[in-house]
């Protein structure tokens, strides 16, 4: 049923769907009302063989969900920025003792200085995690990815921790139609979470265990090689679920003008604007395509070396940077692109939630396709920096 | 067809609420709407604003809306600290709640269609409080003729509970007929 909700209404409401048994969480802006509604839902009985905790900090949330999912639990969590940062050290375990638990991550900017505002440095630093990260363009889709996300992080040859990225207040505090899925399409789409291994006391098991050198690299090449089975598995999930709900939002990558001689690629909300922008661009004659990228971990490399190896130019709209080097995605698409020829430019823009128009990012991109436009920051001021 | 609104007020006036509210109203009308406020730590009293888009087909862009169509004002005081009118398309329109009236504030806003009404003096009539979210939604709906009353009210009946649905429906339909009477000539 089409409904006019806000993106954390649309979160809350598919976690709902997927029938969790333990949400543990700690509120963080822009994040909050994901788990306000939740724990409404909760306080009105309408979550079933669930457990709502609220938890001290996003650490312990985490590791409240730790212990959870181990006991065999579907646990579902949402966190952003510091919260997310301050959950790594947890998040790097519940992903190393395979734990499918699922972490919505409305994205924001990280301190100092601070700033709730929306950009994407905050995921980028749980890249290494072992954790599949997702980033979603509308409402729709993030409502659409909670099913999809369990099923693919609880599928037998992953079991991986999966993250939902999308972009904090641009989604999240949208307030759209959005077209609510019914209980039973995802009842019969998402089984019961049933794992293999789990905690109880009829056969005593231990998670994350001490793992001297003689047995610690296995476990991490487990790890990478459930990875390399997840892009499999996500294909696929993907795919089914364009089936079942009718609604085909594209693999790893969602490509728009597949013929062009240049592209931009980027990742979250901001795609929308860029379709848009793209559209405009080839009105005035200039071959220039769109490609959305959706999953970031595990990186698609060979559909990106597939899709960009021959292309002209690539403009890369990055919402985060490694400092000290460049933009995050860059980084990643000129080591997968290693070897091929087209020419990169990197662009970082829209940090802690400065917005671009349309006007500017058209601008931007023309030039860059005429050779007009290179690589940095754009859209900030200048200034003289203090240096004592 | 793409319509962007920009509204403007003071937060603790319903300013997001405003834009929400009509995003609700254009999906019933059969359009598709999208509505956000702007992001930061919002205090009571301070300026605020919230956008809207309408649409006859899928809405993707998420940017703030540079060049609005029509600009709503909920509070006249944010005349003095924030240039409401920046941007406003050249066929476009200022809605506000400016109880000196339009003369006075073409004045203060120069080159814009203007159409006013005392949203407040309404707001503490009905609803008690100088709240005038509803109102003005009642206002908007009225000059631009893009919504039914009726739907007006239906949404009303959803947002709102109790008395609060029946005042806040009475707000709006004094607004709507009094703007559909200033703007009679459009």
């Amino acid at each position: 049923m089409k409904k006019v909700v806000r993106g954390f209404y649309s979160v809350a409401y598919a976690v709902k769907l997927c029938r969790p048994n333990v949400v543990c969480a700690y509120p963080i802006t822009p994040q909050t009302e994901i788990v306000e509604n939740l724990a409404e839902m909760y306080a009105n009985g309408e979550l079933e063989n669930c457990r709502y905790i609220t938890a001290e900090s996003e650490f312990a949330a985490a590791s409240i969900l730790v212990g959870a999912s181990a006991a065999g639990a579907r646990t579902f969590t949402a966190t952003c920025s510091q919260g997310l940062i301050l959950m790594s050290e947890v998040l790097f375990n519940a992903a190393g003792m395979r734990l499918p638990i699922v972490v919505a991550n409305p994205n924001r900017a990280l301190s100092a200085p601070l700033s709730i505002w929306n950009d994407l440095q905050d995921s980028m630093v749980l890249r290494d995690a072992g954790i599949i990260q997702v980033y979603v363009e509308s409402n729709q889709e993030a409502h659409d990815m909670i099913p999809q996300a369990y099923k693919i992080a609880e599928d037998k040859r992953v079991m991986l921790p999966f993250m939902v990225c999308l972009d904090g207040f641009k989604l999240t505090h949208a307030h759209e139609p959005v077209d609510l899925l019914e209980q039973s399409l995802v009842d019969e789409f998402l089984p019961p979470y049933r794992p293999e291994v789990y905690l109880t006391t009829k056969k005593p098991v231990a998670f994350g265990c001490y793992a001297p050198p003689n047995i610690y690299m296995e476990f991490r090449v487990a790890m990478q090689r459930a990875m390399e089975r997840a892009q499999g598995v996500i294909e696929k999930v993907f795919r089914e679920w364009a089936e079942f709900s009718r609604r085909d939002w594209g693999g790893h990558l969602e490509i728009v003008y597949p013929e062009s001689r240049n592209f931009v690629i980027a990742m979250g909300s901001l795609v929308g604007l860029l379709r848009k922008v793209v559209g405009e661009l080839r009105k005035e004659g200039l071959s220039i395509g769109l490609v959305k990228l959706r999953t970031f971990r595990p990186f698609p490399f060979e559909d990106l070396r597939r899709v960009l190896g021959n292309a002209e130019k690539i403009i890369v709209i990055d919402r985060s940077v490694s400092l000290g080097y460049e933009g995050n995605l860059s980084i990643e698409l000129k080591s997968a692109l290693y070897g091929l020829s087209p020419e990169i430019i990197s662009m970082i823009l829209c940090l802690g939630g400065r917005d671009i128009s349309k006007e500017n990012l058209e601008k931007i991109l023309r030039n860059a396709v005429l050779g007009k436009e290179g690589s940095g920051f754009k859209g900030y001021i200048e200034f003289e920096e203090v240096v004592p | 067809m793409l319509i962007e609104v920009r509204f403007h007020g003071r937060g603790g006036q319903g300013v997001v609420t405003a834009a929400d509210f009509l995003a609700i109203v254009g999906f019933k009308e059969g359009y598709y709407t999208l509505s956000f406020p702007t992001f930061g730590a919002e205090k009571r009293g301070s300026p605020v604003a919230s956008f809207l888009r309408i649409s006859d087909e899928p809405i993707v862009v998420r940017d703030e809306v540079y060049y609005p169509d029509y600009v709503v004002v909920l509070d006249p005081s944010v005349f003095e600290v924030v240039n409401v009118t920046s941007g406003l398309k050249e066929n476009g329109m200022l809605i506000a709640n400016y109880p000196k009236g339009s003369e006075d504030l073409k004045t203060i806003v120069k080159n814009v269609e203007v159409a006013t009404i005392n949203a407040t003096k309404i707001a503490m009539k009905i609803l008690g409080r100088p709240i005038t979210n509803t109102t003005m939604v009642g206002a908007f709906a009225g000059a631009t003729k893009l919504f039914k009353l009726e739907k007006l009210k239906e949404t009303a009946e959803e947002v709102f509970e109790g008395s609060l649905a029946e005042k806040n429906k009475l707000a709006i339909e004094e607004a709507y007929k009094y703007m559909k009477e200033v703007c009679r000539w459009k």
